[in-house]
């Protein structure tokens, strides 16, 4: 951005981005003002109004009616994550480091996985969960979770492993290294940003599905995606609610992503544009 | 340096259950949905331990396609397409726009990009919770007209089942035969151009046939549907397409801002020196410079487009018709219907559709790779 240094930067430009920003930003507006209001003081007409007093009890509310979900959300997502970029790491660590004949065309096989719309694999899916017990239970959907979390886990590891100099991997080997030697003592060691980056993406993932969600499991295993439609799709809703219960299910994400940003941005990018 | 051979049996060790479990979930599975759409399964109690199926052929497709009973099939269809064509050139647009400014560098740069970008970190249903208050009838987005003294919008946002652009769905086939026509027609040119005699023939043949369809055959045929059957663009569709560009264009922006620093500045001071101003350096220069990342954006928005449910789902309800979706109808009919065997008969049309885009892209991934 050397070009910049030396430019004035437009007026117009401030006005472009500045209006942007407030568009972008006017759901949040929207969320916050009505999540805060008491449910009295919601009305169709008085929508943009700020609230007269800030109402807190709603999120209370939200936050007790989520809960189950938002429990069930968090044990799924957690294991789901782990054990995703587990597999992840070891199998990018091959298709980076040990390639063999054909490799790449496994790999490719591999990836395939990550672009299918899960449509196509509901219905075996749903039957396969009924037919070994673990329909409707947790289990099932963070079996779901971890088979389809592959594809994109080992992308980024591969990816990353790629950066680790070939010569280092040499050497490595000429000190007697044998594979699980160089992984173990190596790699993982290594890679901790991987796993940032590959965490970080899998947990927005898993954290943020819906279509799973809402037909895989029972009243008692939902997460918080489908706790929260619930929450807001019954006829005569009570607008505070759905709008406190969202903030709350986007929360973690949220969070995540104000502090972890940069890295929420490498795993977008690796879906996409590498290679 | 490819390892020694003991690593590569580590390698296949390490990576075979993985492979076992993709096999089985991705291949197997689509292989089963398909087999499944070709039943009857749904008729009967679908849900028995071992349910009656029948095979039966295309019959789920011609239905899907041409029966009088899934006429909300055909405009979810419609709607996907309007769906992904809205939702590329929006997030493209935005997205670029969004870009340029920031590659401006004004102040504030990482602020800015971290508010362009929020909302992919969050899930459609929470989005679209949010958005559904924003375009209810009679708040929200209505209002703003009063702001100004006018009267209150009264637009339907995500219930209204006004269409445009209708056509008539028996005229389908041509219409298709009529955009092929112009593509073998192009091949044809270019053929006939360069010389190449191959492409001359097979695009003069095939353009040939199109323009036989259109223009003769498809009056000579009996009709698709023995009724005309009107779709077009639903107007209901509107809101949901905003919701989702406000999601996308901050990738879109993302990845063109990633772009546009990575274009030399000789490039922009060369152009500057020639006497272009901005719009000129950005419109000639920049933005056909960045094509490869313009086609990959256009798959993975295609793609995303396509995955829609959940905003959806939780903006205008499943059971919207004027919203429709064919994952949303795949949703309805197999798991509130029981209708097993058409519910895979839409997943195997929504997973062609992503197929078009996806495997040129893994094939060209994989060469780059080699």
């Amino acid at each position: 951005m050397s070009q910049n240094t030396l430019r004035r930067v437009s007026p117009i430009v401030y006005v472009m981005v500045l209006a942007a920003m407030v568009i972008f930003l006017i759901p949040i507006y929207m969320a916050l003002i009505t999540a805060l209001k008491n449910p009295a003081e919601i009305n169709l007409a008085t929508a943009w109004n700020l609230p007269s007093y800030p109402y807190w009890q709603s999120f209370v509310e939200a936050y007790n009616m989520l809960l189950p979900s938002l429990r069930n959300s968090l044990v799924l997502t957690i294991t789901g994550t782990v054990l995703s970029a587990l597999v992840g790491s070891i199998n990018g660590f091959v298709f980076s480091k040990n390639r063999f004949r054909g490799s790449e065309i496994v790999f490719t096989l591999f990836l395939f996985g990550m672009f299918i719309p899960y449509q196509i694999i509901l219905i075996p899916l749903f039957q396969l969960l009924r037919a070994i017990g673990i329909y409707g239970s947790l289990y099932g959907l963070i079996l779901a979770h971890v088979v389809y979390g592959i594809p994109i886990t080992t992308l980024i590891f591969r990816n990353f492993y790629d950066q680790i100099p070939d010569s280092l991997v040499e050497s490595a080997r000429l000190d007697g290294a044998g594979f699980f030697g160089l992984y173990g003592r190596l790699f993982l060691p290594l890679s901790v940003p991987g796993f940032v980056v590959v965490g970080i993406w899998q947990f927005t993932q898993i954290w943020n599905e819906f279509l799973w969600g809402v037909t895989l499991t029972k009243q008692s295993s939902q997460p918080v995606t489908v706790g929260l439609a619930q929450l807001a799709g019954g006829q005569a809703v009570n607008w505070n609610l759905p709008m406190a219960g969202s903030f709350l299910a986007g929360f973690p994400v949220l969070l995540i992503y104000i502090f972890f940003g940069r890295y929420f941005i490498r795993g977008l990018l690796a879906g996409s544009v590498k290679e | 340096m490819v390892g020694s051979k003991r690593n590569s049996v580590y390698s296949m060790i390490v990576l075979l259950p993985s492979l076992i479990l993709l096999l089985i979930f991705v291949y197997g599975f689509i292989g089963n949905s398909f087999y499944v759409s070709l039943t009857d399964w749904g008729t009967g109690a679908a849900l028995r331990e071992n349910p009656v199926k029948n095979l039966i052929g295309l019959e789920n497709y011609r239905r899907l396609f041409t029966g009088a009973i899934h006429e909300r099939f055909r405009q979810d269809l419609i709607n996907a397409i309007f769906y992904s064509l809205f939702l590329v050139a929006g997030t493209l647009g935005l997205g670029l726009f969004l870009a340029i400014m920031l590659d401006k560098g004004p102040k504030g740069e990482n602020i800015l990009r971290t508010i362009f970008l929020f909302p992919m970190a969050l899930s459609f249903v929470v989005t679209g919770t949010i958005w559904r208050w924003i375009f209810s009838p009679k708040g929200g987005v209505n209002l703003i007209p009063t702001w100004f003294g006018m009267e209150r919008g009264d637009f339907l946002w995500l219930s209204s089942r006004e269409k445009v652009a209708l056509f008539n769905w028996q005229s389908v086939p041509q219409i298709i035969a009529l955009i092929l026509f112009v593509i073998f027609a192009f091949m044809l040119y270019g053929g006939w151009k360069n010389g190449r005699r191959t492409q001359t023939i097979w695009g003069a043949v095939l353009s040939g046939l199109m323009l036989f369809y259109a223009a003769v055959l498809h009056y000579l045929l009996p009709p698709i549907l023995p009724y005309a059957e009107f779709h077009g663009f639903s107007l209901a569709t509107v809101g949901i397409i905003i919701a989702a560009v406000w999601q996308y264009s901050g990738y879109t922006m993302a990845l063109y801002l990633a772009g546009l620093r990575g274009l030399p500045v000789a490039m922009y001071e060369s152009a500057k020196m020639d006497g272009a101003g901005d719009i000129t350096y950005y419109l000639k220069i920049a933005i056909p410079n960045m094509w490869p990342i313009t086609l990959s954006a256009i798959i993975i928005i295609s793609h995303i487009s396509l995955k829609l449910f959940a905003l959806i789902f939780s903006m205008a309800g499943a059971d919207n018709a004027s919203t429709g979706h064919p994952s949303v109808l795949m949703y309805l009919i197999t798991f509130r219907a029981n209708n097993f065997a058409v519910g895979a008969a839409i997943s195997v049309i929504l997973f062609l559709m992503a197929a078009l885009f996806i495997i040129p892209y893994l094939i060209q991934s994989y060469r780059a790779r080699r």
